[in-house]
């Protein structure tokens, strides 16, 4: 009887947790469509999101792109086929690897930077003084984290699969001694005209996801410094887990639309 | 005015006492509990303009609820708030924002904003808030900080600052856009006597040279008893000085003590004084 009630309890918890969330979404995307506009936030939030994302995604995406091609390269000897491996890299650096790992890179840079930053916020009574001060702090907060992840996601994720097929040309070039123009023809090859659309509007929904995590986390935080502790790792969990999630229902839902 | 003790501590204010000219709060029969919790079981209580309210009480007695509860950033399960005349506990946060020009509030521990500097903690409402000139808004902010004497600190960041420093920035940032009402949060706990008079004084100051009426909420007896019994006054060369007040203006300053989410007591500082009731003894002591 107990182990229902807990169940109940839980459940109900977490359907609290949706509403929560989609409420704020709501109020966010509200507040995206009327003024007033905190500009300088949001240009502050592309610099601190894109630009300071920019070296952990560049070397993610460079021994990404790397280390598959070594590892394509022992496969494909198998078959003779050691020239397709552009055609690998590509591929799954521009549909993949690079919305998913870029992502991943995001959610633990970003997404806890966001939670811990509106988190002290919150337990230190500095969300209440804006609303005291007359400031709504989804218009101040919220919004310009939402608009830089969703803005700058797709750019980083273009420079991630760019630096991922350089250093898969690298490996080609130097390691698996495939000639440089072979590697190049056969980037372009291995790609369906629609796959360069499939990685740029997977990481549009992808950086929505983990600011507006980071945003709902960071803003329901209590409990003074630990409650902060808890609401980063909870956020960074939170944005990893949907990172894959939305990485899969997008891909299902652009293959049936685009392909 | 004679201190009485009340049982429910509600009285019926309601609309015709919003309307009063000189009333610029009014708490009507509010109600608000979290869960199982009762916080406020029925509080009444006006404040007139440019008088000063201290609400005693003990932790967890609600005291910072009700200041909460003012600026709308909680809604109560029952009862009425208003506010320079108008209803605020059922107007939306978009009305309420307009309201909150009329009133700064004091956090406790200041809750200023870490990543802005001095100035711009100060100004913020200025900055964000308004289209007021730059120019205009950064001779405001350092007015405003010259009066807490605090101008050779305008550029520092908030963690440079010692706590009480912190607690006089807080009061600047709540004035500098020249509300009428402000509400003090425990700005004194944890400070030092000295401090804490040095805090108390900015509030003195502000209700009788800018005549801002105020709501102090406090467990400090010791401050609570300076705001009440002292006044300020401006000297024939401008500066102002806090003294003891006279007995009318030590009226105009009145306590309310809440006790389990009731208030058991309302008086002026005399009243609370001599008062016999056991509780307040107890606490007072």
């Amino acid at each position: 009887m107990s182990l229902l009630k807990l169940l109940v309890d839980w459940l109900k918890a977490a359907v609290l947790e949706v509403q929560e969330y989609a409420r704020l979404q709501i109020a966010t995307v509200r507040a995206i469509l009327t003024p007033p506009y905190y500009t300088h936030d949001i240009v502050e939030q592309l610099d601190a999101i894109g630009a300071g994302s920019l070296t952990v995604v560049l070397l993610t995406g460079f021994f990404t792109g790397a280390v598959l091609a070594l590892q394509t390269g022992l496969t494909l000897d198998q078959f003779g086929a050691r020239p397709f491996v552009g055609r690998l890299v590509s591929a799954s650096m521009i549909k993949e690897l690079g919305p998913v790992l870029t992502g991943l890179m995001l959610a633990g840079r970003v997404g806890s930077g966001i939670a811990a930053e509106l988190g002290s916020m919150m337990v230190t009574d500095q969300i209440a003084a804006l609303r005291a001060l007359g400031t709504d702090p989804i218009r101040k907060l919220v919004v310009p984290r939402v608009i830089a992840g969703v803005v700058m996601a797709p750019l980083l994720t273009v420079i991630a699969d760019t630096v991922g097929i350089i250093g898969g040309w690298l490996i080609a070039v130097l390691q698996l001694r495939v000639a440089s123009s072979v590697y190049w023809s056969s980037v372009l090859e291995g790609l369906y005209p629609q796959d360069p659309w499939m990685g740029l509007i997977k990481p549009l929904f992808i950086g929505f996801a983990i600011v507006s995590i980071g945003c709902y986390v960071g803003l329901r935080t209590k409990g003074g410094t630990q409650g902060v502790g808890r609401a980063t790792t909870s956020a960074v969990v939170v944005a990893s887990v949907a990172v894959i999630a939305v990485d899969f229902f997008a891909t299902r839902v652009l293959i049936s639309i685009l392909y | 005015m004679a201190g009485n003790l009340t049982s429910s501590g509600s009285e019926q204010v309601g609309a015709a006492v919003a309307e009063r000219d000189d009333a610029v709060v009014v708490f009507d029969n509010v109600h608000l509990a979290f869960d199982e919790k009762v916080i406020l079981n029925g509080v009444s209580f006006t404040l007139d303009r440019g008088h000063t309210k201290i609400i005693l009480g003990a932790s967890g007695s609600g005291k910072s609820t009700i200041l909460k509860l003012l600026l709308g950033l909680l809604k109560p399960d029952a009862g009425e708030i208003w506010i320079n005349g108008e209803r605020t506990d059922t107007m939306p946060e978009s009305g309420l924002m307009k309201v909150r020009a009329d009133l700064g509030m004091v956090f406790q521990e200041g809750a200023l904003f870490d990543s802005l500097s001095v100035a711009e903690n100060v100004g913020y409402r200025l900055y964000e808030e308004t289209k007021m000139p730059l120019s205009d808004v950064r001779a405001r902010v350092e007015e405003v900080l010259g009066f807490i004497g605090l101008h050779e600190f305008i550029d520092r960041q908030p963690s440079e600052l010692s706590g009480g420093q912190r607690r006089r920035v807080a009061i600047a940032r709540a004035m500098a856009f020249k509300p009428k009402i402000l509400l003090y949060d425990e700005a004194t706990t944890g400070l030092d006597p000295i401090t804490a008079t040095t805090v108390d004084e900015e509030v003195v100051k502000l209700r009788d040279v800018e005549n801002v009426s105020s709501i102090v909420v406090t467990h400090q007896l010791r401050d609570a008893f300076f705001v009440a019994t002292h006044e300020a006054v401006r000297d024939g060369d401008g500066r102002v000085r806090v003294v003891p007040a006279d007995e009318q203006k030590c009226d105009e300053a009145e306590f309310i003590m809440l006790r389990e989410g009731v208030i058991s007591f309302e008086g002026n500082a005399h009243d609370l004084r001599t008062s016999q009731d056991r509780y307040l003894r107890t606490f007072l002591s």
